[in-house]
Formats: C-alpha cells, sequence, structure tokens
C-alpha cells in the first residue's frame, strides 16, 4: 500500500519528525486560503507516483492570489495516468541543503537497511550509480534496531558529522515507523536543511508491505481507483495479476511457472496480455474468477491456462474452468496445460466437458498463439 | 546419497491438523517419508492422520526424536513457528506458508542463523529426495531416484523439471525448493555447495528467476570457482517488463539489478551450461549424466 505525501507527513508529524506547517486543499480557494494564513507557500500536487515536479506539479506562490491562480493550474492535471484532485500547501522553506535519509529491505543481506546520504534532493538509485560514496548504509539487527553509536557512526560516514546531534534522533525515529508501518520503503528526500539551521522533511514516501496488511487494518493509503482498471479490478478479486501489453491472456499457478508461461508465448511469436497468478491451493471459484476477470479484456484474443499442481488441485481447476466456460458463454479460443496433484481426475473432467488438455507447457503456447492468430483450423 | 533428507530422517509437521497441513502429510507418508508427529497448540494428547499431537515442537522433538520439521502455518504465525523449531533444535525446518509479512521474516531469518540450524523457504514447495522422502508439496508421482541435483526458486518450475527428467529416465537425488520471497533460509549458494559434496550427485539444475542477486552470488562464487560437475542453469522471466512486480515478491526488476541478462551472463561466465527452456534444460541433464538424449524427448 502507497501512501499520498500529506499522510506520510501526517504519521511524520505523530512520530516527531519535523515537517513544515501545511494545509490540504481541494479548491484554488482553499488554497488563497492557506496561502492567507500561512505567508509564501508550495503548492504540491497529491498523486501516489514520483516525478510531480517535473510535470508541473509543485509551485510556489507568494499571495493568495498567486495560490489560487497556481492551485487552479494543478488541481484537475493529470500526472502519469493520475488526476490531480487536492494539494498540499506548505510553507516555503529556505532550503540551503538537501539529504536523503531512508529505509528499505536489502535482500541481499537479508535484513533492512538504513540509507543516508549528503546527496537529497533526486533519484537515489541515480547517486548510488554515479556517485557510491556519497551514499552510507547501516544494517541494524532486527531484533535491537540501531543503536546510537551506530548511527552516529552512519552520521559520519555520510560526511555529516556537524549535523549529528540533530540527525541521530531523526534516524532512530525513522527506524521506528519503519518497524510501526511495516515499510517496505520510507523515505524523508529530501531531508531539508533550512536556512535558521533546521532540519525538516520536504518530501516524503512510505510503501507497506502487502503481507502486514493483517496488522494495519485500519490504515487508508492513496486511492488506487485511477490505476488500470483490470489492475484494480484483479486487486478486487485478490487476484496476482499485471496488465502487459499482449493479446494472450495467460493464467497459471506459482509465479516462476507463470513468468515461464510468458516467456514460451514469446518465444511461439505471440505477446502474453497479462501475468495472473492464482497462488498455490487455488479452489475453482479462484479459477473461475479469473477467467471472468481475463474474458472482460477486450484485447484478449485468447486463453492460456497453464497448471502444474502441488498444493492445487487439478480436479479444483477443471471445475472452475468448466463452470466459468459455461457461466460466462466463453467463445474465445482457450487451451488447457495441466499435470500434477489430482491430474488425472483433472484431465478426465476437462475432457467430458470437451477441454482436451495439451501434452506440455510448450505445446500449448504454440497452439494457443495459433489459435489466437487465426492461422489455426 | 542424497543432501538435506532421507528415509531415515524424522519429521514432524507444523500445523498438522490443518486443511493444508493434514492433505499434504497424507501425500508425504504415501511417498515414504518417515512423518513421526504433529504440533497443533491445545491438542496434545490426540492422534491425527495416526500420528501423536503434541503442543509444542519442544515436546515433540522429545519424545520422538525428530529431526526435520515441515510448517503449514498461516502467515501470520508463520515465523513464530519458524522460531519455535529452531528454538527447539530441529536441525532442519522447511517453511511452506506463502504471504509471511517481511520484517517477521527478517526477525526469523537472524534467529534461525544464531541457532545454527536451516531453513528452507518460506513461500517454497520444500524437498524431495526421490525415492527416499519428502517434505512439503511436490507431487508424488513425478519423481525417480537417480543422480541429478535440482536446486529453484520457484515451486512449480521445480515440478516441471523433475516431471521432464523423469519422463525421460532421468533420475533425481535431491530437489530442493528454496521459495520466491526476498527474504529466505537456504541460498541457492549454501544448496549448491551441498551438492558439490553429495558423492550420488553428478549434475546440478538450477532454477533462477528474474530479482535480485542470488544467481549471480551462486555464479560467482560457488559455480564458477571449480565446482567439479556439470551445472545446467536457467532464468525465468526473460520477457517480464522491469518495475513490474511479477507475484513472487522478489520477482522484480528494479534499475540495472535483477534482470535476466546479468544472470545468464553470470551463469555463462561461470561455466554452467544455460538453456532457453525446460525441454533443453532435460536433454542437458540428461546428456550430463550419460542419458541418450533422444530420451529427452517423448
Amino acid at each position: 500500500m502507497k501512501f499520498l505525501e500529506y499522510q506520510v507527513k501526517e504519521r511524520f508529524r505523530a512520530a516527531g519528525v519535523p515537517v513544515p506547517d501545511g494545509r490540504l486543499a481541494r479548491t484554488p480557494d482553499e488554497a488563497a486560503l492557506a496561502a492567507g494564513a500561512l505567508g509564501p507557500i508550495a503548492v504540491k500536487a497529491q498523486v501516489p507516483v514520483g516525478g510531480r515536479g517535473k510535470a508541473g506539479g509543485i509551485k510556489l506562490a507568494s499571495t493568495p492570489a498567486d495560490a489560487k491562480r497556481v492551485a487552479g493550474e494543478i488541481l484537475g492535471m493529470t500526472i502519469k495516468g493520475y488526476t490531480v484532485k487536492e494539494v498540499l500547501c506548505e510553507t516555503a522553506q529556505e532550503i540551503t541543503r538537501e539529504l536523503y535519509l531512508g529505509l528499505t529491505l536489502d535482500r541481499d543481506a537479508r535484513k533492512p537497511v538504513l540509507i543516508l546520504s549528503a546527496q537529497g534532493g533526486m533519484e537515489i538509485e541515480e547517486v548510488a550509480e554515479t556517485h557510491p560514496e556519497a551514499i552510507a548504509k547501516l544494517h541494524p539487527d532486527p531484533w535491537r534496531g540501531p543503536l546510537p553509536f551506530e548511527v552516529r557512526d552512519l552520521i559520519f560516514r555520510a560526511g555529516l558529522g556537524p549535523l549529528q546531534s540533530q540527525l541521530t534522533p531523526l534516524v532512530v525515529k525513522l527506524y521506528a515507523l519503519a518497524r510501526t508501518y511495516d515499510a517496505l520503503t520510507i523515505e524523508i528526500n529530501p531531508l531539508a536543511l533550512t536556512r535558521d539551521g533546521g532540519l525538516v522533511a520536504a518530501d516524503g514516501k512510505l510503501e507497506i508491505d502487502e503481507n502486514a496488511m493483517f496488522r494495519h487494518k485500519d490504515l487508508h493509503g492513496a486511492d488506487d481507483s485511477e490505476e488500470d482498471p483490470l489492475e484494480a479490478e484483479a486487486k478486487r478479486r485478490k487476484l496476482t495479476y499485471v496488465r502487459l501489453d499482449g493479446s494472450i491472456g495467460v493464467i497459471g499457478n506459482g509465479a516462476g511457472l507463470v513468468m515461464n508461461t510468458l516467456d514460451l508465448v514469446q518465444r511461439e511469436g505471440g505477446r502474453a496480455a497479462n501475468f495472473l497468478d492464482i497462488g498455490g491451493g487455488a479452489k475453482a471459484e479462484v479459477v473461475h474468477s479469473a477467467l471472468e476477470l481475463l474474458a472482460s479484456d477486450a484485447h484478449v484474443k485468447g486463453i492460456l491456462i497453464n497448471i502444474f499442481g502441488g498444493i492445487t488441485r487439478g480436479d479444483e481447476v477443471a471445475h472452475g474452468i468448466i463452470d466459468a466456460t459455461r457461466d460466462l458463454g466463453l467463445t474465445l479460443p482457450l487451451v488447457v496445460r495441466m499435470t500434477g496433484t489430482r491430474e488425472e481426475e483433472g484431465r478426465q473432467l476437462l475432457e467430458e466437458a470437451g477441454i482436451t488438455p495439451a501434452a506440455s507447457a510448450t505445446a500449448a503456447a504454440r497452439r494457443i498463439v495459433e489459435l489466437s492468430s487465426g492461422s489455426a483450423r | 546419497m542424497s543432501i538435506l533428507l532421507t528415509r531415515e530422517s524424522r519429521v514432524i509437521v507444523q500445523g498438522l491438523t490443518g486443511r493444508e497441513g493434514s492433505f499434504h502429510t497424507e501425500q508425504m507418508k504415501a511417498y515414504g517419508t518417515n512423518v513421526v508427529a504433529g504440533v497443533s497448540p491445545g491438542k496434545a494428547g490426540t492422534t491425527h492422520l495416526g500420528l501423536p499431537v503434541f503442543d509444542t515442537v519442544a515436546q515433540a522433538k522429545l519424545k520422538t526424536g525428530a529431526d526435520v520439521s515441515g510448517i503449514f502455518v498461516p502467515a501470520p504465525f508463520a515465523a513464530d513457528a519458524i522460531m519455535e523449531a529452531a528454538a527447539a533444535g530441529i536441525g532442519l525446518i522447511v517453511c511452506i506458508t506463502e504471504g509471511i509479512p517481511l520484517y517477521d521474516m527478517v526477525r526469523a531469518r537472524a534467529f534461525v542463523v544464531d541457532a545454527g540450524v536451516k531453513l528452507i523457504g518460506p513461500n517454497c514447495p520444500g524437498l524431495a529426495t526421490s525415492g527416499e522422502a519428502k517434505v512439503g508439496i511436490i507431487p508424488n508421482h513425478i519423481t525417480t531416484a537417480g543422480s541429478v541435483g535440482i536446486v529453484s526458486r520457484s515451486g512449480t518450475l521445480t515440478y516441471e523439471v523433475i516431471q521432464g527428467l523423469s519422463q525421460a529416465g532421468v533420475g533425481q537425488t535431491t530437489s530442493v525448493g528454496i521459495g520466491g520471497d526476498p527474504i529466505l533460509g537456504l541460498s541457492f549458494s549454501e544448496v549448491l555447495r551441498l551438492f558439490k559434496d553429495d558423492s550420488a550427485t553428478r549434475a546440478v539444475v538450477m532454477i533462477g528467476e528474474i530479482g535480485g542477486s542470488d544467481e549471480e552470488a551462486a555464479a560467482e562464487q560457488v559455480i564458477g570457482r571449480g565446482f567439479g560437475k556439470p551445472v545446467i542453469g536457467f532464468i525465468s522471466g526473460r520477457t517480464a517488463p522491469p518495475g513490474k512486480r511479477m507475484g513472487h515478491a522478489g520477482a522484480i526488476i528494479s534499475g540495472n539489478t535483477g534482470t535476466a541478462a546479468s544472470k545468464l551472463q553470470a551463469l555463462t561466465r561461470a561455466g554452467a551450461q544455460v538453456c532457453d527452456t525446460i525441454e533443453e534444460v532435460v536433454a542437458a541433464a540428461g546428456a550430463a549424466v550419460g542419458q541418450p538424449s533422444s530420451a529427452a524427448h517423448r
């Protein structure tokens, strides 16, 4: 789950991480009121994607009239597919230096990693690429978290020793926030040093581990209803789905197998319309729901189902396929490859329903590419 | 010989009485696995599938001498189950559960490393020593005893390779699915080292996928340093677009890391034979252990 800047900053403020004074505005008049109360402000589009500044989604306003005008320009803009419905109006900061502070999971180290850099303000991946020496990292012990001396060492390695007394508590607070929210990523970028010598979180990012959402049922993140409508619908159906740009709908069980099925379709000269993993142990209803989703996609010209049952059972999958083709009156070409647990029962059910399973994944990919390009008889 | 698991291994199942735990324990027993007990808190003193049930792993180990545990516990409780097994001194822990919060796994992994025991998974199919024993969910009927070792990040592709090999008349020593999560127990490198030292394993199939850099690390640190046996490599997700998470939490190409190209290159440089399809993998593994390659085409 992702959050908008103002939602992240509410959590920063509650945790004692300094943020600029700000107000959320949904109309140009509300932005003018904010400028009246706060003085010169930055008007910032609230969308759950990066690159707002370059897209013209962040503008300065020195008077309420200015604020009304720029908010009018920003509200309603489309940034990377998201319509701007809200702007955050924040006291303009006199920034003398931009730092970076963040935490993510380092899969190679199998630990969280705190990252601090004196070169903030831009994409940290770019800094890591061009100036790796400008980035300091700390892998805190996952049981006790970062100790003060480790944090001081991180700060000195980042070349930020003079800011040590202000930075140390910030690093500790950011780590605590990451733990509280099961953050896959939490970032303050830029972490701004202001003319009066204070540090303030000028922008913030937070993404929560989907696996941990059962611990955060009360949280509401960014509205994702403007995502790709099929991806949004898949999310409602609790299906692991990614839209791709081809015409062959793919359903399989297990991420590796589905990825390999996409590769096979491409090898045979087709392009997959999606990645859809029904996961382990899927019941007939899940298969039904997956077929229904793909059948609603106008780009899909044929559907390939590739199942190798371990925890998934062939008969369950077969029931789902048979029920869905009947209920949906499915006329698209459909190729099924099924093997593994309860394979015999599943194949028998399919054959009784007039669906002949393919002999192998490669054969199935070849067949669906032929059928959906109209070259097969 | 084989690695990690034999017919003598004494196996307990955590989450025995649940739907998946029950179904797959029956399969494990049918395969020949020496399952000795189950653990379901609050159900001590009962029996399930003819097995004694204990409240804790420590009790089960004390009474049965178990040395392996298979975990079929729901995600919110699975990391705790892993640590309970490690604290009880279970030497090999196999966690099938999918969807464990990553911070839970980061802690559980550190705990397991401190305890000096081995963890396979989570979010994995487990392992099978062909013809002897299996812990997890690899389908029973696809394995055949032989001399090819398999290590894979993807569950279902593990099955593809095992079945393909068996149909071509090429048997396996042990097949290990290490799991598709970013935070795992045993890595490719660790499993490859075990195969290197196993005299019965004459060739190894390694099935990787996009995301992370474990495949590259294994290529550079193990395969490229005098492995002494043929390694046949395969990477899935070659056509996956960058920035999209492909189901496995670990399968995402971000920046310049995790691409199929980088993994294929590292494997080739280390001297592994890299294949484009599972059929090619099967043929190459058959050839490596001296099976006629025509047998690979059914």
